[in-house]
Formats: structure tokens, C-alpha cells, sequence
């Protein structure tokens, strides 16, 4: 009877686990099955039919020129990488200044970064939107980078968090070495902070790159297009040929796969790290 | 670059402290505070957003959110996306539950479930689009499983459409949870585990007594989270629908009311609101924790 019910629970447990797997990867998969049909194929099937052709790309290549996809890939790297660098560079600087200096004033400004958190960035748009357009950046790559540099206080956090597990001696002997400050936080502080810098990427990146409607208000000229915005321009012009929009789709998603499961290992500990404040 | 090590330690300091905390609070002045002062202002005037002069109006805008039905009926699609972070964490806490221990291909079943939170906001609106289409994936997995009579037109029913963008919604941040809590879960000590198998604690009672109270200020915080999560709702609503068809939420709403109507004071008094909620929120959720302690 024992046996019976541990293997009941057993069978309970994997069968929920089954379904949420299924739950989780057959919206991708009907969408990946539906990118390499053809037109004609892709009326004549249902969603759950296998594509006659696996290789068949030619939507893929449509999706890609059609969508100026490479545009879109440019404009989204470019500003990711510019944004994460600053916010890696000052994120690190203010949580330097934080944990080593007790200086007047600190706990204010720890207070004003905490303040900012509470503000969630879609309320504040209809005002955030007035005040890039008269800095003159609106249509212009710096409008996002920008905002992803100056909302960025769960990376001053993570950094700080970090500092704390390195030794403040380590800075102490650098200074009997005549070592200024810059050079204790450039050569001594920065490199050893780079399993938390890995984290800050991580998730910023995963958030900038997926980020919509910060590109989609304030960047709407078709030159600065992004992933996201590339892949929602699909929406009208294409409504008849979801083929396409799908291999649209996996285009945008097919990064982000490789990305996982490539750094898989940090990504968990990123947003374990990233998400508890 | 001039020799900082030249200085006394000193006024290296000062110079440090400055030139390192510039630009973060240059940052943080304009994009997170100027915002809201201004928006503040906003609220009070008729302003387009295009012309020289600001109206004031005083709280006329406010008294049209709360009396016009139109702006206010949005908070009851809010309740959809509300209902759903519940099922959300309880199947996010079951997951990562029987996911912390022992359970064959473990990593793969934690990376499919947690794939899903890192695709991008307008791939999965897309996706879903794709799902619910009246001859899409559910209806023909429906007729599939022989469920052919529960078959529906998932988006254009004014009834059924929240529901389906809520399970869309569930579907995207459900992995964001699972990880949190099987960060969690995973801090509590294997002995505690061991000591109670011992007094003959059983898995639900190691669930009741252990898991529970170990990660309840999680618990708590996502929960009180999920107010300003459900009035927060943008993306998927947007990308799907649009806001057609009884689905648009409060800052769909603002969003339209600034920048398609150009009615950038009753666009800010709602963001005023919005805010309000989510400040109330927070400060409930701070003395919460407080009396836990």
C-alpha cells in the first residue's frame, strides 16, 4: 500500500511536470513548425502538423530582408552594449563611493536611489517623453541608452552587495603602495567584481533587449528600429502571412535561445541575485 | 589624465566621491525625479504637450478619471491580470517545490519552465496571437484531445479575451517567480530536511512547515507586488489586441490618452494615480514585513 502511494505521488509529480513543459514549449514549437512551411503548406496544415520541409528557410530569409532584421540586430546591439557599459562603469563607481567612504551625504544618496526604485518607469513616461524631447534626443539612439543608464539601481545594488564580501584590507595595502584611488578601483576593485559584473549584463541585457515600448516611444524613425520594434512592425502588413511573422518571430527568439543555453549556469544566479532587492 | 596619486589621500577622496556620484545622480535627477515633479504639474493643466502655454485647471483631470466610466472601467480588466499572479505563484512555489528535490532531468525541466521569462515582450504577444487564433494551436489541440465542443474564439469574445491575455500574462512571468522561490528554497539547510524526516515529517509537512515559513517575506512581497504588477500590465495587451475589445488596461489607456490624443494633463493626473497606487502599495507591504519581524 506504501509503495503504491509513494509511486501514485511519483506518477502525480511527473505528470504535472510533463504538462508544464508542455505548457511552456508547444506555443514556441507550433510557431517554429508554422516558420518553415510554405504558403500554400501553411494553409492546407493545421498548427500541430509537422512542416513537410525542415530546411525550408525561405521564410526566414523573407522575414530577415523584409523586416530589415539586420537593421533592427545593429540599432539593438549597439545600444546595448553602450548601455551596459555605462551602467556597469557608474553603477559600479557609486556603489565604490558607497561601501568604502563614509562621507555626509551618502546616506542620502543611498535613499534617493532607494526613493527611485518605487517610481515605476511606465507611470512616469507622459512626463520622462517631454523632458527627452527637449534635451533633443527624441529619434535618436541616445534616448534609450540614456534611460537604461539612469534607472539603473538594482546593478548599484548587486555591486554593492559584493564589495562588502571584499576585503577592505586589500585597498589598505594598495595605498601603502602609494596606489591612488582610481588605480585601487580600475586595477584592483573592477576586475575582482566580475562575476557580479557578468550578472549586471546578464540581466540588463535580457531586459534591454526585450524591452518595447521604450524604443517603440521614443525612437519610432524606421532607421533606429530595434528587434522588438522590427518584429511588432510585422503586425499589420503581414496579418495574412503568419508563416512569415513566425519565422519573424524565431528570429527574435533564436539569440535569446543560444544565449540561455549558453550561459545557462549565470543567468540563474543573475536573476536570483537581480531580483531579490 | 592628471596624476591622482599626487593628491593627498584626502583630496583624492573629495575628487572621487564627486566625479564617481556625477553622473549616476545626473542620471537619476533627470530620469527618475524631474519625471515626477513634472508630471505632478502636468496633471493640473489641459496641456496638448505641443502648445507654448500650460492651463491650469486644478483638479479637473483628476475629477474625470474618477467620474468618466470610460477611464475607470479599466481597473476591472485589472482584476483579470490580479487573479492570475495568484495561479501564477502557486503554480510558480509548486514547481520550484518539487523541483528542489530529487526529480530526474531536474535541469531540464527547471530550464523549459524558466525559459519562457527571457523571451522578448513582443515575440510572446505574437506567440499568443498565434495561440488563440480561431483556427490556431488551442482549438486545434482542443479538437485534438477530443475537446472539439470547448472550442472558441478566444480573442473576440468580450468574455473570454482578458482571461486568454491573462494566461498569456502567466505564461511569461510564471519561470520569474519559479526561480525566485527556488533561490529560495534552496538557502533552507538539508538538515533541517533530514532532522524532520526523522520525526516523520512527510513532503507536505516538510512543504507546511519548512518551505512555508522560509520563504514567506518572498511570498508576501510578490503577492503585494502583484497590485502594481496587474495595474502595470502593458505589453501583451498591447501587442496583442491593441486594448480592442474590452482589454485595454490602465496605462494602454494612458499611453492612448498622451501621445494618440494629445491630452497630456489627463494622461499625467492618471499617472499621478497610477503611482499613488503603487506607493500605497509599497508602504502596505513595508509595515507588513515590519510586523513579521
Amino acid at each position: 500500500m506504501h509503495t503504491f502511494k509513494y509511486t501514485a505521488a511519483s506518477f502525480f509529480k511527473y505528470l504535472t511536470l510533463l504538462l508544464g513543459a508542455l505548457v511552456a514549449l508547444i506555443p514556441i514549437v507550433v510557431v517554429l513548425f508554422a516558420s518553415l512551411k510554405t504558403n500554400a503548406e501553411y494553409a492546407s496544415t493545421g498548427p500541430l502538423t509537422l512542416p513537410e520541409n525542415w530546411l525550408n528557410f525561405s521564410n526566414y530569409t523573407k522575414a530577415f530582408v523584409d523586416g530589415k532584421m539586420l537593421l533592427g540586430f545593429k540599432n539593438t546591439i549597439i545600444i546595448v552594449v553602450i548601455s551596459i557599459a555605462g551602467a556597469t562603469l557608474t553603477g559600479s563607481m557609486m556603489a565604490y563611493i558607497l561601501s568604502r567612504f563614509k562621507f555626509r551625504g551618502s546616506k542620502l544618496m543611498m535613499g534617493a536611489f532607494l526613493l527611485a526604485t518605487l517610481i515605476p518607469g511606465v507611470t512616469t513616461q507622459v512626463a520622462t517623453f517631454q523632458i527627452i524631447n527637449s534635451l533633443e534626443l527624441f529619434n535618436t539612439r541616445w534616448a534609450p541608452i540614456l534611460m537604461y543608464l539612469g534607472t539603473d539601481i538594482i546593478a548599484v545594488y548587486i555591486f554593492m552587495q559584493f564589495l562588502d564580501s571584499i576585503s577592505e584590507s586589500l585597498d589598505e595595502s594598495a595605498m601603502l603602495d602609494g596606489a591612488s584611488y582610481w588605480t585601487i578601483y580600475w586595477r584592483i576593485i573592477l576586475p575582482l567584481l566580475s562575476p557580479a559584473i557578468v550578472t549586471v549584463i546578464i540581466v540588463k541585457g535580457v531586459n534591454i533587449y526585450n524591452d518595447f515600448y521604450t524604443p517603440f516611444l521614443y525612437m519610432p524613425k524606421s532607421d533606429l528600429q530595434v528587434v522588438s520594434t522590427a518584429l511588432f512592425k510585422f503586425k499589420g502588413p503581414y496579418g495574412s502571412q503568419w508563416e512569415v511573422i513566425c519565422a519573424a518571430i524565431m528570429i527574435a527568439i533564436i539569440p535569446t535561445l543560444v544565449a540561455f543555453v549558453s550561459l545557462q549556469k549565470y543567468i540563474y544566479n543573475g536573476f536570483a541575485q537581480g531580483s531579490v532587492k | 589624465m592628471p596624476k591622482l596619486s599626487n593628491l593627498s589621500y584626502k583630496n583624492q577622496r573629495i575628487l572621487i566621491i564627486f566625479l564617481f556620484s556625477l553622473v549616476p545622480l545626473l542620471l537619476l535627477l533627470t530620469f527618475s525625479y524631474l519625471p515626477v515633479f513634472k508630471m505632478f504639474q502636468y496633471s493640473f493643466t489641459s496641456w496638448d504637450g505641443l502648445s507654448k502655454k500650460m492651463e491650469y485647471v486644478g483638479l479637473e483631470n483628476y475629477k474625470t478619471i474618477f467620474t468618466k466610466p470610460e477611464y475607470f472601467s479599466v481597473f476591472k480588466v485589472s482584476l483579470y491580470y490580479f487573479f492570475a499572479t495568484f495561479v501564477q505563484m502557486g503554480l510558480a512555489l509548486y514547481f520550484a517545490t518539487i523541483l528542489s528535490f530529487n526529480v530526474r532531468m531536474k535541469n531540464w525541466f527547471k530550464g523549459i519552465l524558466f525559459f519562457p521569462t527571457l523571451l522578448n515582450g513582443v515575440a510572446i504577444g505574437f506567440i499568443f496571437l498565434f495561440f488563440f487564433k480561431p483556427e490556431g494551436t488551442l482549438n486545434t489541440l482542443l479538437d485534438l484531445l477530443g475537446l472539439g465542443a470547448w472550442q472558441q474564439k478566444w480573442l473576440l469574445n468580450p468574455h473570454l479575451i482578458n482571461i486568454s491575455l491573462a494566461f498569456a500574462s502567466v505564461w511569461r512571468y510564471m519561470g520569474m517567480n519559479f526561480i525566485i522561490f527556488l533561490g529560495a528554497i534552496s538557502s533552507i539547510g538539508s538538515d533541517i530536511y533530514e532532522a524532520s524526516e526523522i520525526d516523520g515529517a512527510n513532503r507536505w509537512h516538510q512543504f507546511r512547515h519548512i518551505i512555508i515559513p522560509s520563504i514567506k517575506r518572498i511570498l508576501q512581497l510578490n503577492l503585494i507586488l502583484a497590485v502594481s504588477g496587474a495595474i502595470g500590465v502593458f505589453e501583451i495587451p498591447y501587442v496583442m489586441t491593441g486594448g480592442s475589445n474590452g482589454s485595454s488596461t490602465f496605462v494602454i489607456q494612458t499611453v492612448d490618452v498622451a501621445f494618440k490624443y494629445s491630452k497630456l494633463g489627463l494622461a499625467s493626473a492618471m499617472a499621478v494615480l497610477l503611482l499613488g497606487i503603487v506607493i500605497l502599495v509599497t508602504i502596505l507591504q513595508r509595515v507588513l514585513i515590519k510586523e513579521e519581524k
